[in-house]
């Protein structure tokens, strides 16, 4: 499993996303209030914009997420899923804070 | 015919008068006050210093009333059954003292060049003093006090407050209490000394330095203010040979007579079973026994609740029955700065009192069953709103700010058909003052069979106007303090912008300041309109759609340098399509430098004012509908609202700008201007109504200024004027009353919240690009941000780009 540093942990904004690019991927990188990061697909498949780390980010149910800018459907930042409309997901990426830098690890395309 | 003369204009005297006069009192009654104006509301003095005037805080003298204002007692003659003043004599055949009572000035040197805090002078007296000063203190940590902290830290002085006692506010919280509320107070940059006293005034060549403890330490200060207890005024008693108390004030029985039958005590200077009441409560209603009595009722004072809510520098304080009990619950919480407890009874099942500091949500719902077996669990009741879901006596008092019972909503309900909170304020005021009641009303409607739910989303049971007037009364300034205390989770995409557009209505201030930009919609959070395909759009404000033919040029110039498509937009402006996120900056920096200021295209905010050319140019223009244009534009820029506002201003009654259309329209008249408001286009088209016409400008812009605020404050979430407008009970006649003839008083709040925009106003364009940290966010990828977003593609179109998105 490769990882990759993005950025300094301090220059995510608690509850905001930022978007890297990684190996030419697309990733949504988001910073909850807890200090938790998740990272999703930065594709919003409803519209096919690259704009779900501009979402704002919540809780639904305790469940964090991010809701996409465009049309405001609701993506779990666990899972992928969105909660609106279970059949639609977007990708999952492994991330970890290691000595104050975010690094993300691509999950597997299929 | 009978003489009456009251001795004082108070508060206490104006309601002894008025509730003579409602009596029909058939004498004359002749009122003589030393200050140069009728009696005023005190409790409400520390407004005065953020801009109401002494007009508004004062009483009207009820009908028929004689005054004689400026005019001192001197001397009562009972002999003769005259008062003496220091120009006549005044006969009576029943005099009423309510001459109130001084500020305790303790004798130490230098006191005499401190300041007290009682009257208008008082404050005007202070507000010159601090001008020239950097730091003041009050000595006194009581409830007068803290107004008398708050109002020097109004007017930006570093302030330290000096209390004997061990705590502050000691007549109201105990320990526990005292310490939360100093924590709430020096969190606002206020230094509290407790148990500490004072030593002296330090001053050299007539201008105080300081204040020394009696350790020794001085604290440095400009100006000084005692606020440490009152005196009754009872030397005018003493002298006419009226029994008077050891420690002063003027002896009264339960009808509130002195020791000369003729003769009436009432207020601060009247002790009662050896109690002076310093409360507006109590005293009100000795002036009413004392009213009733004159004309021949049998009313008798007999003692007074002395619960207490109020809010001091924005923290809630609230104590209601006894201060201590065989047994005590409870809870503190000194992270969100809560202390709530509960006394009771040995058998733990009698409530005897409670205090609260930092949420006095358990007070209205508490209070009513002091002396009474507990209605639940302690535990549950100290949590607010627990509180609200008890059975209430009809007899229990939901609002208190306009003493309405629970009651009194039930009769609403069975009675008159009232189905929602707006129905429960029309019908019976409750919640209309400062809104912390409007929980206990739903849970009452609730209970009464009504179905309500107006809960924003998940996070929160309230609907943006109750939330509105939480963040307003309890000075919230952040989302996670809001949520924290009245919600739950973490928020979503609906209730984060809207808490965002509150606290911009509230506070001004950039959107993208500290945690508010997470709050933001993608929008407001790249100050910028997105696109299907993730670009923005830009929209230069134009006011008035009024542009010189070089700034046309700029943004012409700016669109192909950045090769942007260009659209003229229906509000007169011109909007400019295609840019990336790290563009933003660099397409704003040649606009700013060029004059161009944010249009708000973006923003639930004032959008344009549209106009017509006008008599200036126009044959048939009787007005100049562009200056008009630019001005209201320029006033309104940047106030945000529940949903966008959109407005227009016509020369003539041809109405060429569409101002019918709009959130608030603009038509010119022979005389002045008429006034449209609740208009829309979009999904559902509505036509402004006349809300008033042939108004002077300042008229004009007085009246929108209401509308707005009245508005802001008001609706809904994504609820524009023309929507609010047809929820409102009572429809437009209704919102006259409210913003013409200030049927619920509150004109002057939101004149004042007005004109804070307007002076607070700033751009938000500008402001960004002078700042390294908010601007480092505008890039496509943290990780490189030069690379541009290689999923944007355009296309063309009849000469233009157009987005191609990738399915």
């Amino acid at each position: 499993m490769s990882w990759t540093q993005v950025c300094d942990y301090t220059v995510m904004l608690p509850e905001r996303g930022v978007c890297a690019l990684v190996d030419g991927e697309q990733v949504a990188l988001f910073r909850t209030h807890d200090g938790e990061v998740y990272a999703v697909g930065n594709r919003d498949p409803f519209s096919g914009a690259y704009v779900l780390s501009r979402g704002i980010v919540g809780t639904r149910k305790d469940e964090p997420t991010v809701a996409s800018p465009l049309h405001k459907q609701v993506f779990s930042l666990v899972s992928g899923v969105c909660l609106d409309e279970e059949a639609v997901s977007v990708p999952v990426h492994r991330v970890r804070v290691r000595d104050g830098l975010v690094e993300v690890s691509l999950s597997s395309r299929l | 015919m009978r003489n009456l003369v009251v001795v004082g204009y108070g508060p206490a005297a104006h309601r002894l008068v008025e509730t003579l006069v409602d009596r029909g009192f058939d004498g004359r009654i002749t009122v003589i006050g030393e200050e140069p104006r009728p009696a005023y509301d005190r409790v409400a003095l520390t407004s005065y210093l953020s801009g109401t005037s002494a007009e508004d805080l004062t009483y009207a003298v009820p009908p028929g009333v004689v005054t004689r204002l400026g005019s001192r007692v001197t001397a009562i003659d009972r002999a003769a059954g005259q008062v003496v003043t220091t120009t006549g004599r005044e006969p009576y055949d029943v005099l009423v003292l309510a001459t109130g009572s001084a500020p305790f000035v303790p004798p130490v040197p230098g006191a005499e060049h401190a300041f007290v805090y009682r009257t208008i002078e008082d404050l005007d007296a202070i507000r010159v003093a601090a001008k020239d000063a950097a730091e003041g203190v009050v000595v006194g940590g009581g409830l007068l006090g803290l107004e008398a902290a708050d109002a020097l830290r109004s007017l930006g002085l570093r302030t330290h407050i000096v209390e004997m006692s061990p705590w502050l506010m000691p007549r109201q919280v105990d320990e526990g209490g005292g310490a939360v509320l100093k924590s709430h107070i020096e969190g606002l940059g206020l230094r509290v000394h407790a148990g500490a006293g004072v030593a002296e005034v330090v001053h050299a060549g007539g201008r105080v330095t300081g204040l020394r403890k009696p350790d020794g330490t001085l604290l440095d200060a400009q100006v000084v203010v005692f606020s440490a207890g009152i005196r009754p005024r009872d030397e005018l008693a003493r002298a006419a040979g009226l029994a008077v108390g050891e420690r002063g004030g003027v002896v009264v029985d339960a009808a509130m007579r002195t020791s000369d039958p003729a003769i009436y005590a009432v207020g601060e200077c009247a002790l009662v079973e050896g109690m002076i009441y310093g409360l507006v409560g109590p005293c009100n209603t000795m002036a009413e026994v004392a009213a009733d009595r004159i004309t021949g009722g049998s009313a008798r004072f007999t003692g007074a609740d002395l619960s207490t809510k109020l809010k001091l520098l924005g923290v809630e304080v609230a104590q209601f029955g006894a201060m201590s009990g065989a047994l005590d619950v409870t809870y503190m919480d000194p992270v969100g700065g809560v202390y709530k407890k509960l006394f009771i009874s040995d058998d733990a099942r009698t409530l005897l009192g409670g205090i609260c500091v930092g949420d006095a949500a358990p007070y209205a719902a508490l209070r009513p069953f002091v002396g009474k077996e507990l209605p639940a669990a302690p535990s549950d009741l100290l949590f607010s709103g627990a509180g609200a879901a008890l059975d209430l006596p009809d007899e229990a008092q939901v609002c208190s700010c306009n003493n309405v019972c629970a009651g009194e909503v039930r009769a609403a309900v069975a009675d008159r058909g009232v189905t929602d909170v707006p129905g429960v304020k029309a019908c019976t005021r409750a919640g209309t003052t400062c809104g912390s009641c409007v929980p206990l009303l739903k849970q009452l409607l609730e209970k009464s069979g009504v179905e309500v739910s107006k809960s924003l989303c998940e996070h929160f049971a309230y609907s943006r106007a109750e939330l509105f007037d939480i963040v307003r009364v309890r000075g919230i300034t952040t989302f996670s303090e809001l949520i924290s205390q009245h919600g739950q989770g973490r928020g979503c995409d609906i209730c984060k912008p809207a808490v965002a557009s509150i606290l911009a209505s509230l506070h001004n201030g950039h959107v993208l300041d500290g945690e508010r930009a997470a709050l933001q919609d993608t929008n407001d959070h790249f100050l910028a309109n997105l696109q299907k395909n993730g670009t923005y759009s830009v929209v230069p404000r134009i006011p008035g759609g009024e542009i010189t033919p070089d700034k046309l040029i700029v943004i012409g110039e700016v669109a192909r340098d950045f090769g942007l498509y260009t659209k003229i937009t229906g509000g007169q402006r011109i909007d400019l399509f295609g840019a990336r996120v790290e563009q933003l900056p660099e397409i704003w920096r040649r606009l700013v430098a060029a004059g161009f200021e944010s249009g708000h295209a973006y923003g639930k905010a004032l959008r344009t004012v549209k106009s017509c050319v006008g008599s200036t140019w126009c044959r048939y223009g009787v007005q100049d509908s562009v200056g008009l244009a630019i001005a209201l534009e320029l006033r309104y820029r940047g106030l945000r609202s529940p949903h966008k506002l959109k407005s227009a201003v016509s020369g003539c009654a041809r109405e060429c700008a569409e101002a019918r259309s709009k959130d608030f329209g603009v038509i010119a008249t022979e005389q002045g201007w008429n006034l449209y408001v609740g208009g829309n286009g979009g999904f559902k088209p509505r036509h402004a109504d006349l809300l008033a016409t042939d108004l002077s400008t300042d008229d004009l812009v007085r009246t929108i200024d209401r509308f707005l605020m009245f508005y802001v404050r008001t609706a809904d979430r994504l609820q524009r004027t023309a929507a609010w407008l047809e929820s409102l009970d009572g429809g437009l006649d209704y919102l006259r009353e409210v913003i013409m003839n200030d049927a619920l008083g509150i004109c002057a709040d939101l004149d004042a919240q007005m004109e804070q925009h307007v002076a607070t106003y700033a751009d938000e364009w500008r402001a960004t690009l002078d700042d390294p940290e908010k601007l480092s966010r505008f890039v496509s990828f943290v990780n490189a941000p030069g690379v541009p977003d290689p999923s944007i593609v355009f296309g063309s179109e009849r000469g233009q780009i157009r987005p191609v998105v990738a399915r």
